[in-house]
Order: structure tokens, then sequence, then C-alpha cells
């Protein structure tokens, strides 16, 4: 059995779980109503006149702030504290092999979320006549930050037993890649601060990322940041698991 | 094919395993016995890969834990402490998953799921998820998963507890055949199922190994192993101790137990080796005598006894 098999099945399992269990399903109505709640309502989707996706987007990054931490602070926490990771991690198979595949199953959980959107790209289309390539990459930085928060959550998921803790300490790290390079946070510390500083700390911000493949950008730069943070995180929820 | 070298374990300044080192063959099915908290399911987790020791081998089959994790996993069968199994999932779905992670796939992978529903007798609750289940059923499905490979190798944390006496009878049956074609170590509280199960024993407390040996070799440990308890009707006790010093080999004698007119009486023989010629002997005094006879019992040793005085005397040593 190879590593790519193992990661297989474990992923399965994880997914078969969100199948079976309410709460996937109270995820998806709850994603979807907000997405359009704020689209709509927040957003003024017709009153712009534009055939864009603009304002279904930008209210991604607050979106994900805590729909993806709820989705996933169970990952590792409920693992540790049923006891159930004694009996996986005694399987043959390696940690790394289980982290990858338990994060690969949740974001494609997420991922059949986002694609339930759907309707809204046929109702732009509809409408107007819009660029399909901008649609298309702003829902590819739409996956990868969902990816990038998921890796945060995983992490904290596994340094605790409690779900509530993991949920919080993601959603305040992932508050603060939002919050990085934000014009109000960085003028807060322009002032005082290095620039090296002020630069590296808006280097890890998710939103210039974002935001780029907003307008249809998609730099290798923009990829890198988000699968390196990804990266990271499983590789630190890891160490983590191993450590403890 | 386990071997055990020189492990230890330290939880920050506390150690919770002191240099244990002992090997299982095929066909040995070894119990650990012992306190609360002294050890026995740490060795455990650490003898499966679990957590890793801080000092010390863990050598599966000849495979090193340390250096080749998936394939020493890969030939051990592991039931942990409590039986953890995921809650949402199907006793049917949840042992198919098992299967697949030890490399079962397709058809293969449905006929181990079928073999081992109808060994640990899960066909009842099959579509039923594993949170509804009562404890016994939750315990048998994390058993199944545990054999499902028909591993050589074998580690069950407390496999009968929380079952009825049914299915605790079940349970050694089953262990107790599958332990001649492998190598099984099991930790209980319960004395009665190390001599129904298990070839050997060992006691473990605080991090240590304190004895090891076969279940017989322990009974003799104990200090009444191979006392004669008789039991007469009909004659004052004095008369019946004042005959019993006749005898060379008694060391000595009390009196247990006086109900209505039967008098039991606890001998202690000299030399404890020949406990046969010693209860004849004492059998044909009481005929010689004409004492009404009710019962004459050679005492084999408790396992309590020799369990409480290991793990207490242990203590004292430390006192001192």
């Amino acid at each position: 059995m190879n590593s790519f098999s193992r990661i297989k099945v474990i992923a399965k399992r994880e997914l078969l779980e969100y199948y079976v269990s309410p709460i996937a399903y109270i995820f998806l109505i709850t994603f979807l109503m907000l997405n359009g709640f704020f689209t709509f309502m927040v957003g003024a989707f017709f009153e712009r006149g534009e055939a864009s996706l603009q304002p279904f987007f930008q209210w991604h990054p607050w979106l994900y702030l805590f729909l993806v931490p709820a989705i996933g602070m169970h990952i590792w926490a409920e693992e540790r504290r049923s006891g159930t990771i004694e009996f996986l991690f005694t399987l043959p198979v390696t940690r790394t092999q289980t982290v990858i595949g338990k994060f690969l199953a949740s974001w494609l959980f997420l991922a059949f979320a986002l694609f339930l959107t759907f309707p809204i790209v046929i109702t732009v289309g509809y409408l107007g006549e819009p660029d399909y390539g901008i649609i298309f990459s702003g829902y590819l930085g739409s996956l990868l930050m969902m990816g990038a928060f998921l890796s945060i959550t995983v992490m904290t998921s596994a340094m605790t037993k409690n779900q509530v803790v993991s949920f919080i300490i993601s959603v305040v790290v992932c508050l603060f890649l939002i919050l990085a390079g934000w014009p109000p946070v960085t003028r807060m510390v322009i002032d005082w601060a290095p620039n090296w500083l002020v630069d590296s700390v808006v280097a890890f911000s998710v939103m210039p990322h974002f935001e780029a493949m907003q307008r249809g950008v998609v730099d290798s730069r923009d990829l890198l940041y988000y699968v390196s943070v990804i990266v990271f995180c499983l590789f630190s929820t890891s160490v983590i698991l191993k450590s403890k | 094919m386990i071997r055990v070298e020189n492990l230890h374990k330290w939880y920050g300044s506390i150690q919770a395993v002191d240099d244990v080192s002992f090997s299982v063959d095929k066909g040995e099915v070894l119990g650990f016995i012992g306190p609360n908290g002294a050890g026995k399911s740490t060795t455990m987790r650490m003898i499966t890969g679990f957590i890793a020791p801080s000092r010390g081998k863990v050598l599966i089959d000849g495979i090193d834990m340390a250096e080749n994790p998936i394939a020493a996993k890969s030939k051990i069968g592991y039931l942990p402490e409590n039986a953890p199994s995921y809650s949402s999932m199907t006793t049917f779905t949840f042992l198919k998953f098992a299967a697949e992670m030890r490399g079962f796939s397709g058809k293969e992978r449905d006929k181990k799921v079928d073999e081992i529903v109808e060994t640990c007798f899960l066909e009842p609750v099959l579509y039923q998820s594993v949170e509804t289940l009562s404890k016994g059923y939750t315990h048998r499905v994390c058993f199944a998963q545990s054999i499902i490979h028909d591993p050589e190798i074998l580690i069950l944390d407390e496999p009968t507890d929380g079952l009825d006496p049914n299915q605790k009878y079940e349970v050694r049956t089953l262990i107790k055949n599958m332990g001649e074609k492998k190598a099984i170590i099991l930790s209980t509280h319960i004395l009665e199922e190390v001599d129904a199960v298990c070839s050997r024993l060992m006691t473990i407390d605080r991090g240590k190994i304190v004895a090891d040996g076969t279940p017989d070799s322990f009974r003799k440990r104990s200090e009444t192993a191979g006392t004669v308890l008789l039991t007469i009707n009909g004659e004052s006790s004095n008369s019946i101790l004042e005959n019993l010093e006749k005898l060379n080999d008694v060391e000595k004698t009390f009196v247990v137990s006086e109900e209505d007119s039967d008098i039991s009486v606890r001998i202690y023989p000299k030399n404890k080796a020949d406990s046969d010629k010693f209860s004849s002997d004492i059998f044909n005094l009481v005929k010689e005598e004409k004492m009404n006879l009710v019962g004459l019992q050679i005492e084999k040793g408790r396992l309590e006894d020799v369990f409480r005085s290991i793990t207490l005397e242990d203590r004292e040593e430390v006192k001192a």
C-alpha cells in the first residue's frame, strides 16, 4: 500500500464523517445564506449595475474568518478527546499522511460549499457579460484562502483537546492575517516602527494576495504565499502531534 | 516476536516506565497485571508505536519500531484502553475503514469484514452507528478492528473491560484460541482472567517489572500454597490438633473456622515441594484415628494473595 492510497483512505473516512454529520449540512446552509445576504443586501449586487462578482468575493475573508475555523476545529481536537487518535496512530500510516489526508478532505468539503455558489455565476452571466477569467481567478483566490485558514485551524486543533479553544485561537490568527495588511492597521504602526518591520508584518497578510486575484491577476508569488502558509501549518501540525 | 529492550518513559520528572525489558514469542499469551498507574498502558503504547520511548528499543519481529514504524505497525493489532472508535460511523463503515487501512481493498476487504463480523458476533449492530451501541458492543467493534488483518502480534489493553460474563467468556475463548498462533500481550485487573487465558504473567509496579513467570509459579509464591485444608466433623478442635502433631512434616496448624460441628484446620507443611505425600499422610492419619472426614483440600495458592504481597511488599521496601 503506497502513501497516496493511505492518504486517500484517511480522506475518504473524513469525508464520510461530513456526509453523516448534521453539522456539515448546517454549515452548507449557513454558508450559502450568509453569502447571499452579504452579496445582495450588504454588497448591493444589483444596484451596482456591474457584471462582476466583486460584491460576492469581497466578503469572503470575513466569512471565512469564522466559518473555516468552525469546520476545522474538530479535526484533531475531537480525535484527541475521544481517544481515537491512539487507534489512528497505531495503524500503519505516518503522521504526515494522516495530517494531509484529513486536511484535504476538509478542504474538499469547503470547496464543495464554494462550488454550491455557482448560481451567482449563472446570474451574472445572464444579466450581463462578465469576464469569466476574473471570476475564475476570484474563485481560485477564495479557495486558496479557505485552504490557508483551514491549515491554521488544523494546526490549532492539534494543540488542544478542546474544540472551542481551537476555534478561538484560529480565529485570532486568521484575523491577524486579514488585518496585517489593512491600511488602518498599517497606519497605526507605520509612524513608529522601522520600515522592515512594517513590510514584514504586511507580508504576512492574506489580503493583498486575495485582492490581486479578485482583479484577475494570478501571480506565482500569490500562489507561493498560500502554498507556503499551508505547508508550514501542516508541517507544524505534524510536529505538534508528534510531541504530544 | 516482540522484544523490548531497556524501555524508559518519563513524563516531565515523573518516570512512568523504568527499564523494562522482556520478549514474547509466538504461542505465548503474556498477561500484564499491576495496580492502576503502574505503567502497563504506557508500556503497551510504546510497543504499539503510539508514543516514543524516552530511551530503549522496541523490536517487532526484528523490525525496530523507531526506524520502520509502518512495517512494524502493520504486524500489530491493538485494542487501546477504553476501546475508542469513531462514534458517528456505523460498525460496518468503521470496520471497512480499518480493513482499508490495513491494505485490503475490493472483494478481499469485504471478505475480511464479513469474517470479522461473524467472529465477533457483530451482525445485529452492523448498520448502527457506534455511538448508539452498548459498551459491550463498542468494545467488541474495537476488538474486531484489532484482529481484522489477522496480525501476528496482538496487544490488548483490558480486553474484557465492561463486558458481561458471557461476553467475557467469549472474548477469553477467542484470545486463548488465537494465542496458539500469535504472540499476545494483554493487560487486566481481573486475576481470574489471567488464569483463563495467559500462559505467562508479568507484574508491573511503578514502572518496573517486579515478577515474571507462569501463573502456576506465581501461585506457588503464595503463603498458603502447598498447605492442606482439613475439615472434620464431630471432634473437638483440640483433639484434632493433638492428632496432627503426630505427623513429622507439620510446620504449624491453625483453626480456620468452626461452623456447627464442622471444624476446618489449615496445615502448613515443612517442605512445600511434596504436597501430594503430605496430604496422603494426613489422610492416613485421619483414617487411623477414625475421624469423620468432611473435606481435604490441597491449596494451590491464590493469585490475589501473591499480587497483594508483591505489590505491597515492594511499597514497604521503599518506605524502609
